[in-house]
């Protein structure tokens, strides 16, 4: 005789199957397809091809410009949205508000708008670039420039994933540092940061990302000068211009290929960083 | 060191928490802050602590002003309601803290870290605790090494902000004793908060009663007990009962009452009320009283009455239920109170009404 039925436990929560079988429906049909239609399309034309085109001069000019400028737009982002965060958090003044609401701006608004009003901002006869221009500094059509757009765009994610750590870290944890005798950098470095960290290296990341894949703010201030100015988003596009769509997907699989690397990096990173959390 | 706190007044916005405290604290002393939320208690001791500054009065700490120095140069030990203790720092390097932000130059040495902070350990019995984070730690567990984080700077005074709130009953009792050898062990001067006047009483060498931001009683816990400074004190001891009587010649009276067993007071003769416990009343049965037995509820261990009055006034009582009378609904008794506390109608009997959980 078989051995008596398991008991079911029946789930607190109802629902389970119909919202997860949704969910992973929704990913299926907007991540995960048109991730597997690039990799098939990046296939097509076997690993001697697909090297030859992602090794050629002009593809790899436009990886090292890309990941070069994504890196510095996120250093600055880094140190910038950490240090916003921190007065949108802590200190009160007026107009605070109205600086919470700006740094959403950058999220709203349409990417190639923002490229439009930084090519005028830095242009020679530009209000920035006519202070810049006779330091010898030129933005536009240059590294700076490109990533000084990917900045801009990707600013917010930083600023808005620290945020709300900040904001509910209890302010106990600074009173006992303080009783204890700690000076206030002190206590920054290694009370508040340290439980900042997860959420930063988290925010960092899809600034990285985001930078990574940025098009519509860069093309304008860029110059897109091949071999020179010219970012991997770009170089892809007009691939499929071209209908050269096996080059265009072996350019895409690259930048894919970027993006996976850094999550596992970041999620690597961030359960290091959680370490001390009961699971 | 010996505290002196005199004047101190401080509001937050429109709310007044503290109105003209006057407080000295001896050398090597276990105070205890006892009163209701909200009546300024906590604020009080996070003054001392230099997490608060009041709007007037005067701090003073073995002749050094403290309202002049920062939080970080007081030397404190403060243990917090929710120990506060640091998440992503294990419990040797939680304890070790205080020690190792010191300024290069005091600092100790890592050895004599290391030794400090074996010592308390052991100290404080978590011995075998020593490498885990905060979060794996049970709540008496966290306020042994929110302690140990607090003693291991040899603070000048130490500060807790009702140490024993979030643990049960039984961990309770335990800690508080410990708590007490730990103070005799370091003999630093000591403060705390609480709510529970049994764990005050217990443990405190003096306390003090506040309520609504200011101070209604200093005393030890036999003084605050046997003479209560004001209604407000009474019934914060749990006399809840509020009995009108008419005092002659510092004894109460009043139909059905028998109030021989209280000492003779000193308020004015005239109307008053007779603040009681319902656990330190006696009933004697007496056809002539007014209170008759309404309710009758047994805990096997204790009795609960109700009396009710021919008014509809009613009293609780509660009495062991071995060896008490028997005692059955409808009857006639005598109330012979072993405790109470008499005030005139003209006494003062407390700032505020104070809402009073049983």
């Amino acid at each position: 005789m078989s051995a008596a039925a398991p008991i079911r436990t029946k789930r607190v929560l109802p629902g389970f199957t119909l919202s997860l079988g949704t969910t992973l429906l929704y990913m299926t049909v907007i991540v995960l397809i048109p991730v597997l239609a690039l990799i098939l399309k990046g296939a097509e034309i076997g690993p001697a091809r697909f090297w030859a085109i992602v090794s050629s001069p002009r593809a790899l000019a436009a990886f090292r410009l890309t990941i070069t400028a994504a890196l510095i737009a996120t250093a600055i982002n880094a140190v910038y949205g950490l240090l916003m965060a921190w007065v949108l958090t802590r200190y009160d003044f007026s107009g605070k508000r109205i600086l919470d609401a700006l740094m959403d701006v950058p999220f709203a608004l349409p990417t190639a708008v923002a490229g439009l009003s930084l090519t005028a901002l830095f242009s020679a006869n530009g209000w920035f670039g006519q202070v810049l221009a006779p330091l010898g500094i030129s933005i536009p059509y240059t590294l700076l420039g490109v990533a000084i757009a990917m900045s801009f765009t990707s600013i917010p994610f930083v600023v808005r994933t620290v945020q709300p750590v900040l904001e509910d870290l209890d302010p106990a944890y600074e009173q006992a540092a303080r009783t204890l005798g700690a000076s206030e950098f002190t206590i920054f470095r290694r009370v508040v940061f340290p439980q900042i960290l997860p959420a930063y290296l988290a925010g960092c990341t899809i600034a990285l990302a985001r930078s990574l894949g940025e098009f519509g703010a860069i093309v304008f201030i860029a110059g897109n000068l091949p071999l020179k100015t010219e970012i991997a988003a770009l170089l892809a596009f007009i691939r499929l211009e071209e209908y050269d769509y096996q080059g265009a997907a072996a350019i895409a699989l690259v930048l894919l290929f970027f993006a996976l690397i850094l999550l596992l990096v970041s999620n690597r990173l961030q359960a290091w960083a959680l370490r001390y959390k009961e699971r | 060191m010996t505290i002196t706190i005199t004047g101190m007044s401080k509001s937050f916005d429109a709310t007044q928490v503290l109105r003209g405290i006057d407080l000295k604290v001896e050398d090597g002393e276990l105070l205890a802050l006892l009163g209701p939320s909200g009546s300024g208690k906590t604020t009080l001791l996070r003054i001392i602590a230099g997490l608060d500054w009041p709007d007037a009065g005067q701090l003073v700490v073995a002749g050094q002003d403290w309202l002049a120095l920062p939080a970080q140069k007081r030397r404190i030990g403060f243990v917090f309601q929710q120990y506060a203790l640091f998440p992503h720092m294990n419990v040797r390097d939680n304890i070790a803290f205080g020690l190792t932000v010191r300024p290069r130059a005091e600092r100790p040495s890592q050895a004599e870290i290391d030794a400090t902070v074996d010592n308390l350990l052991t100290l404080l019995q978590i011995d075998h605790l020593a490498q885990r984070f905060p979060s794996q730690l049970s709540g008496g567990q966290r306020q042994r090494v929110a302690l140990g984080r607090a003693l291991a700077i040899q603070p000048s005074v130490l500060l807790l902000d009702e140490p024993f709130g979030a643990l049960d009953a039984a961990i309770r009792r335990d800690l508080r004793r410990w708590l007490r050898e730990v103070h005799e062990k370091t003999g630093s001067t000591t403060i705390f908060v609480t709510h529970d006047q049994e764990e005050a009483f217990e443990l405190a060498d003096r306390v003090v009663v506040m309520g609504d931001g200011e101070i209604s009683q200093i005393g030890t816990a036999d003084e605050i007990y046997d003479h209560p400074a004001s209604a407000f004190v009474a019934q914060f001891m749990g006399a809840v009962i509020a009995l009108p009587v008419t005092l002659r010649g510092g004894r109460a009276m009043a139909p059905g009452l028998d109030a021989s067993a209280l000492p003779a007071c000193t308020e004015a003769d005239g109307p008053g009320t007779l603040y009681l416990r319902p656990d330190s009343i006696m009933l004697d049965p007496d056809p002539a009283s007014p209170w008759a037995v309404t309710r009758r509820d047994s805990t096997g261990t204790d009795l609960r009455l109700v009396l009710t009055d021919p008014q509809g006034a009613q009293i609780d009582v509660d009495l062991p239920r071995r060896g008490a009378p028997t005692i059955a609904l409808g009857d006639r008794l005598r109330l012979r109170p072993l405790w109470g506390a008499m005030f005139s109608e003209g006494a003062p009997l407390a700032a505020d009404p104070i809402q009073l959980s049983a």
